[in-house]
């Protein structure tokens, strides 16, 4: 049994976070969009839930579990972006996406920042994230966690939010479930009072305070708000030797500097 | 004596004349990958303008954005991949000067394409529910079930709507001269639907080869289009460059870099038009080489 690690890194907490967001799944195609989630999902599959299905990104599903980058040695499945589809569809997916913004409902942009008709920003587009939300487990993934990011009101609803797949009725709500926002200071869901965001737990070295400081709108933080737990010495022994030993996680998460955490 | 199906073989040029201002064109491929981009780039040098464009969008829309050809834009995301952000893509939006925006989700796209090619108006759908895809395209709409759930609800549904193509252009890797095509990379992103919502159906490939060909190394799974879903046949050798046709080859990033960089800037994307896009595809071929020669 491995115990908490000593020198765990805010990204090597953040990688456990991503893959406990993963870890009661079952059988099921683990889509993580960046890195750090990819990183989570493969370190859930080494550890706590070796069932997941995963994919090199682009058109087959892998059999073993290869480091950040690297190519698989062996193949299990084909994933085509046509088939990809159909799995949402079916519903047994968990996609953790980016977010260019969350709002207190929930509700993700990743389509363009301003008005849609005349954007200040565009962005991607809306890509897969309106079907997403609405067919299947879906999660978010801020690696900075500000209040550009968290706002009161997205400007584009691409992914979907509780309140608003409620509204759109039973065929939206029936199988919407945003499941957790993970960022860099701590974790989150969207089952706050009236289906808005609310904190789950605060990494090591970030207080309750600094999140509502870097939220731009109301959190619902309950009356105890407890530490995300630090990786096990085993799933550091994956990160570090394993699945990213050239470190690329701290290009996304740096080490906060002790101004940043008072 | 049998005569066999139709010699469909035509000219990238003879392709486009049979184009028409303010057609509806589907653009097959997904993103940066395996894009018909000879053919778009005879578009670019075609007098061609009020196009509608269907696409999962790469540099093919971008080029077609920034040469103003383009009337309305449907789409769920526009990417290189490498460069996250289509620049010429991301400009237009941001001046405006698209008259025409489609954003849908991805999912709804490809359902799109198949209410088309099924000759359907629509196909239900649960993707783009609650979302602004739907506050900003109002023109689609829900459609009700006629059966109740097991709750005893009826579902209310996006009703997709068919995306009808004039034409769609689609980059394979082979082809015998019939327009029976195979693609040898990982994924045939969605060319087979592309056809089939498509009046008529124009496909590149890397080379023709003879029916038999096609499947003497190759498993019959790999045949995407049969003849009866394509018009014409060109081939263009290198004629998805610089977006991926893998195996016959990969990506150019270092002249997507080159591209994306040049976008940024008037006087620098003049050069790059200059250098690459201002002759015929042979011209643009012999730049693309000495530029690779040069990069080496």
């Amino acid at each position: 049994m491995s115990s908490a690690a000593e020198g765990a890194t805010r990204a090597d907490v953040c990688a456990a976070a991503i893959a406990d967001a993963f870890k009661d799944d079952g059988e099921i195609f683990a889509s993580p969009m960046g890195m750090l989630p990819m990183l989570g999902v493969r370190l859930a599959k080494l550890t706590s839930n070796p069932d997941l299905v995963i994919s090199d990104g682009e058109s087959l599903f892998l059999a073993d579990v290869p480091p950040l980058f690297a190519k698989g040695d062996v193949v299990e499945g084909w994933i085509p972006f046509r088939k990809v589809f159909d799995v949402v569809a079916y519903g047994k997916r968990h996609v953790m996406m980016g977010a260019t913004q969350v709002d207190r409902h929930g509700n993700q942009n990743i389509s363009a920042i301003g008005d849609f008709a005349r954007p200040t920003r565009q962005l991607l587009g809306s890509r897969g994230a309106p079907g997403n939300t609405v067919n299947n487990r879906t999660s978010y993934w801020v690696p900075k966690h500000s209040p550009r990011v968290f706002v009161e009101s997205v400007d584009i609803v691409s992914g979907v939010g509780p309140a608003r797949a409620k509204a759109a009725g039973p065929a939206a709500a029936r199988y919407h479930d945003i499941h957790r926002i993970v960022s860099n200071l701590g974790v989150f869901d969207v089952k706050g009072t009236d289906d808005t965001v609310r904190l789950l737990s605060v990494h090591p070295g970030v207080s309750v305070d600094e999140v509502r400081e870097a939220t731009g709108f109301d959190l619902h933080v309950p009356d105890d708000v407890p530490e995300t737990r630090l990786p096990t010495t085993e799933e550091l022994i994956i990160i570090r030797e394993v699945l990213d030993p050239r470190a690329l996680r701290h290009r996304e998460v740096p080490e906060p500097t002790s101004k940043e955490t008072p | 004596m049998s005569k066999g199906p139709r010699d469909k073989r035509m000219s990238i040029d003879e392709v486009v004349g049979e184009l028409r201002d303010g057609m509806t064109i589907g653009i097959g491929g997904w993103g940066p990958r395996r894009k018909p981009m000879a053919l778009v780039r005879a578009i670019l040098r075609s007098e061609l303008t009020d196009l509608t464009i269907v696409s999962w969008g790469g540099a093919d829309v971008g080029l077609l954005l920034r040469a103003g050809k383009v009337r309305r834009l449907v789409y769920a995301f526009v990417s290189l991949d490498s460069v996250p952000l289509e620049p010429h893509f991301q400009r237009a939006r941001q001046a405006g000067t698209i008259p025409e925006v489609v954003e849908l989700d991805e999912g709804m796209f490809q359902t799109g394409l198949r209410a088309a090619a099924q000759r359907l108006p629509f196909l239900p759908m649960r993707a783009g529910l609650g979302s602004d895809v739907l506050v900003n395209n109002p023109w689609i709409t829900t459609v009700t079930s006629p059966y109740d759930d097991p709750d005893g609800q009826r579902e209310e549904l996006v009703a997709v709507p068919a995306l009808r193509l004039d034409v769609a252009l689609v980059h394979l890797n082979r082809a015998d001269k019939h327009g029976n095509a195979t693609y040898l990379g990982p994924d045939p992103y969605f060319d087979d639907l592309f056809c089939m919502a498509a009046d008529r159906a124009f496909v590149s490939v890397e080379q023709v080869v003879d029916t038999a060909g096609l499947t003497v190394d190759t498993p019959v799974q790999r045949l995407l289009l049969s003849r009866m879903m394509v018009t014409g046949v060109v081939e263009t050798p290198h004629g998805a460059h610089f977006t991926t046709c893998t195996p016959d080859y990969e990506r150019d990033e270092k002249f997507q870099k080159a591209y994306a960089a040049a976008a940024a800037d008037d006087e620098a994307w003049a050069a790059f038009e200059e250098r690459f896009l201002s002759g015929d595809e042979a011209a643009y071929q012999a730049a693309v080489q000495q530029f690779q020669e040069e990069q080496a």
